[in-house]
């Protein structure tokens, strides 16, 4: 069996599987992360969107192979210790959680445009795809605007 | 798309026999007072040649009582050993709370009340949600929009009882009165000064020989939390990735397992061609045919995947193979009660409407962990029923319920689907079969397809009017049955026969008249539900039939309006029934700035919805400049709960409930074509996304009204729904009558049985 290497919320992991492996049941099952949430398993609900190198991506639709030697982010490795990442914080400040099954994702994902881009306008925010049943919407978008303006 | 304008009728369409459902309607439910009220219909319809107030319309049976609160009734028994709260000695406060957090807040409610209670910080309370017990009998079920209602009392309750035992120890050492006690952040004090904690006392409350404590629950006025927005007591949990799901559950050696599902609803196994073929595939650990279909069990969801991928299954046939959304629509419109023939003179509007199948279609597919061996059986599930689901694991199985412990997990979403416990009592026979603990996950394929849905309807709607009056008001509901489960089922036919309107309804008559009442003066309203029984998984999806009988009605407000030449809002202020419902009105209205100009294209729509003793009114702004790609741009939504014990809970719901709205209104359906669903992700089924959302949004809380506090789980849905539609309708110049309105097949189905993988992409490169 292939040996893949790669770096997990700070730390190098080494797993034992085929290169065409899923990377969310790798990180799921094998390594017992589970905040990456699968609400489809087809690329579509995003709930497990991560950070590859503080770029979100879907790790349902990434082979673990293509990862070997990246550094991966999960919701878990997002803080800082006990000090929140500010879109955690916006995220608790405007209580947009409902199941909050998606929210992992969708947290995730507002990482990765951040990090990209100091100024978040309403077209941005409406690109996102991330599926939030329970319908928060509202909420993550003003959330992600306060998480904005505190990274600025 | 929409249909042709509704007609406007001199008379009503056919004959005025009454129909089979309609009588039954009668007999059943409201046996009085609406054979009084039949018997005048004529009378009040011309009794009034000038239009000098509205025609009052009697109490329906949800004003006297509604669902949510026949559930809270059935929990009154063993209100008194439902909650359980433990006081540690680090002065932490554990509260196992035996109903389902779905994402309701119902945890943070409950913290809330124990807290206000006890005098203790909020962050020192944590709840959990209780296993299944079933000495609770109905006292364990989520849903109905009941969940804050059947806790209020109780929880104060216990709480109070827990408090004045912590005193009475404290009085006791200090040897004074408890009444001479106060309490703040758990820390007691006496009139001197001295003071002591909860923690402190706690071990010897719990030995101590007291006598039994006349207790009563704080007066509202001193309130610390209660009225007050609260944060989501379980919020660090899900934005740091701790909120435990089902599937996230660590039991050792629990290996994940799918299941491949036939072709078509409820289609069986004849047998499997290549067990041994896949038994020998990469990772995969046994593989077992189950009563659904065929389970892997492997050592990933992966590996399972590929291995049900490749079963070759001989199906039999399912269960409604010949039927398609096309012979459902004719169906539910030929059982459609004939409306009665308006009096001469009196005029008359008809609408009638239909909607799709749609999925609950939670985030969190459906799943279950579970252990069995030995005899015993230990599951893990997202179950608003526990008790029941613990029923049918021990009756599946053959074991006695004793040895049958269920863990409730907080559910990722639910919308009426954790009512059921498939995938519990799946997992259990697999795990049975193949001797080791597994961890079953549905494919959101196969959640859409095979999974629970909301019943199809048909709504035929009559309003007759005359002198400026609504006269009569006539809406007959047909739906393809909606399985309203067995713990709900259970708790209604329980207390069917104590509730004096209902006498010996069925369940769904039941649920159906103590859900939906027309807020309106109307004169004579006539409401029926009529149900298809058809062998396919169905459910409540949040509001059961609410958002479309409320909502269409919202839509038939606004025509007879135009009818007589009045303005929407005006119009409904004259014949809403109550205060709150005008204030409600009122208060969007003014903030959303009712009748301002708007450009060409776009424009606003009001409706107001009650419920659950609950009411709303909602306002939106459409841009419908591309007709085929409408936006909401707006909401203001009022709310007036009674009393929000968490106003920021209720926010949330009446985010959920437009977000439903928006979607049901314009683009989320199933389509059923031969037996078989061919949605497949939300690629296909259409529920709203971030783009589809309204930029701005305003919710508004009432302050308390009534000082109870009422439902607001399924409320937030027929406001905007009718809002909604009523922008578009304004905004296009359409009359719609079939949802979603936008309803065309834009996907190629994905193949039958089988399940899709995503298309593997490369990861982003480094920046």
């Amino acid at each position: 069996m292939p040996k893949h290497t790669f770096v997990l919320n700070g730390k190098k992991v080494t797993v034992d599987a085929p290169d065409d492996h899923s990377l969310l049941w790798v990180l799921r099952d094998m390594l017992g992360v589970t905040g990456p949430k699968c609400g489809c398993n087809l690329n579509v609900c995003k709930a497990c969107t991560c950070l590859i190198d503080g770029v979100e991506f879907t790790p349902c639709a990434t082979r673990v192979a293509d990862v070997a030697g990246r550094e991966i982010t999960t919701i878990e490795g997002l803080a800082d210790g006990d000090k929140l990442h500010p879109v955690q914080e916006a995220w608790l400040e405007y209580d947009v959680s409902q199941c909050g099954f998606c929210q992992p994702g969708q947290i995730m994902k507002a990482v990765g445009l951040l990090n990209r881009k100091a100024t978040i306008t309403d077209d941005d925010i409406d690109e996102i795809e991330n599926v939030c049943r329970c319908g928060s919407y509202a909420r993550i978008r003003e959330a992600i605007k306060a998480a904005a303006t505190k990274m600025r | 798309m929409s249909a042709p304008a509704g007609r406007q009728l001199e008379h009503g369409p056919g004959a005025a026999a009454k129909s089979v459902a309609r009588r039954r309607f009668l007999t059943y439910l409201v046996a009085a007072p609406v054979l009084t009220v039949a018997a005048e219909r004529s009378l009040s319809a011309l009794a009034t040649p000038t239009a000098a107030a509205a025609i009052p319309s009697p109490p329906q049976p949800a004003n006297i009582i509604d669902i949510g609160e026949i559930v809270v009734l059935a929990t009154r028994p063993t209100a008194a050993i439902g909650f359980q709260i433990r006081v540690n000695e680090d002065g932490t406060v554990d509260v196992s709370m035996p109903r389902e957090e779905v994402g309701q807040g119902l945890s943070t409610v409950a913290a809330m009340l124990v807290a206000e209670e006890m005098d203790v910080p909020l962050g020192k309370v944590r709840i959990s949600l209780a296993d299944a017990r079933p000495e609770l009998l109905f006292n364990q079920l989520t849903g109905a929009s009941s969940g804050v209602r059947s806790i209020y009392h109780p929880a104060r309750a216990t709480a109070a009882a827990a408090r004045a035992r912590l005193l009475e120890v404290a009085a006791r050492r200090w040897g004074v009165s408890r009444d001479e006690l106060t309490v703040a952040d758990g820390v007691i004090r006496a009139r001197d000064g001295r003071t002591t904690t909860y923690g402190d006392v706690t071990k010897e409350a719990a030995r101590a020989d007291l006598p039994e404590l006349k207790v009563k629950p704080k007066t509202k006025n001193r309130s610390r939390y209660i009225g007050k927005p609260a944060k989501r007591v379980d919020g660090r949990k899900i934005v740091t990735g701790a909120n435990t799901y089902t599937l996230d559950v660590d039991v050792p050696g629990a290996k994940p397992c799918i299941v491949r599902r036939p072709p078509t609803i409820s289609g069986t196994v004849r047998s499997v061609r290549n067990v041994g073929a896949v038994k020998r595939m990469p990772g995969v650990v046994a593989v077992t045919t189950i009563p659904s279909g065929v389970a892997v069990v492997a050592d990933t969801f992966d590996y399972a995947l590929n291995a049900v991928n490749a079963l070759d299954v001989d199906w039999g046939p399912g269960s409604i193979d010949n039927l398609s959304d096309e012979n459902v629509r004719a169906k539910l419109r030929a059982m459609a009660p004939k409306l009665d023939v308006p009096e001469v003179g009196v005029k008359s509007i008809v609408g009638e409407f239909d909607f799709a199948f749609a999925t609950h279609g939670a985030v969190e597919m459906n799943a279950a962990v579970a252990d069995v061996r030995d005899g015993r059986a230990e599951v893990w599930a997202a179950l608003q029923a526990p008790v029941v689901a613990q029923e049918e694991i021990a009756r599946t199985l053959g074991i006695p319920m004793n040895k049958v412990v269920v863990h409730v997990m907080p559910s990722g979403g639910s919308f009426g689907r954790r009512l059921f416990h498939e995938p519990a009592v799946e997992a259990a026979l697999v795990s049975k079969a193949v001797g080791r603990p597994v961890r079953l996950l549905w494919h959101r394929t196969d959640d859409i397809r095979h999974g629970r849905v909301h019943p199809a309807k048909h709504h035929r709607i009559q309003m007759t009017y005359a002198a400026g009056n609504v006269v009569t008001y006539q809406h007959h509901v047909t739906s393809v049955s909606t399985d309203i489960g067995h713990g709900f089922g259970d708790v209604l036919t329980a207390k069917v026969a104590d509730i004096p309107i209902a006498g010996n309804a069925s369940i769904a008559q039941v649920a159906f008249h103590t859900m939906i009442h027309c807020p309106y003066n109307f004169g004579v309203v006539t409401e029926t539900l009529s149900e298809w029984t058809l062998p396919m998984h169905t459910g409540s999806w949040r509001s059961v039939w609410s958002v479309t009988t409320r909502g269409v009605e919202e839509v038939m407000v606004d025509e007879v309006a135009a009818a007589l030449g009045k303005d929407p809002v005006e119009f409904r202020r004259r014949f809403l029934k109550t205060a709150r419902q005008r204030a409600v009105l009122d208060k969007v209205a003014e903030v959303g700035q009712w009748g301002k100009p708007m450009p060409k294209g776009c424009a606003q729509g009001v409706a107001v919805h009650d419920e659950s003793k609950s009411c709303t009114a909602c306002l939106v702004e459409v841009d419908a400049r591309d007709p085929k790609h409408p936006r909401v741009t707006k909401a203001v939504i009022a709310v007036d709960p009674g009393l929000a014990v968490n106003p920021s809970g209720v926010e949330a719901q009446m985010l959920g409930g437009l977000t439903d709205a928006i979607s049901l209104a314009f683009r989320a359906r199933l389509h059923l074509v031969k037996g078989r669903f061919l949605e497949g992700s939300f690629a296909n089924f259409h529920y709203a996304r971030q783009k589809d959302s309204p930029r701005e949004v305003q919710v508004i809380v009432m302050p308390p009204t009534t000082g109870e506090p009422g439902g607001v789980g399924e409320l937030g849905l027929a406001a905007p729904f009718g809002a909604v539609v009523n922008a578009y309708a304004r905004a296009t110049g359409t009359k719609p009558r079939s949802f979603p309105i936008f309803s065309e097949l834009d996907f190629t189905p994905y193949p039958p049985s089988t399940l899709p993988r995503p298309p593997m992409q490369a990861p982003p490169a480094k920046p």
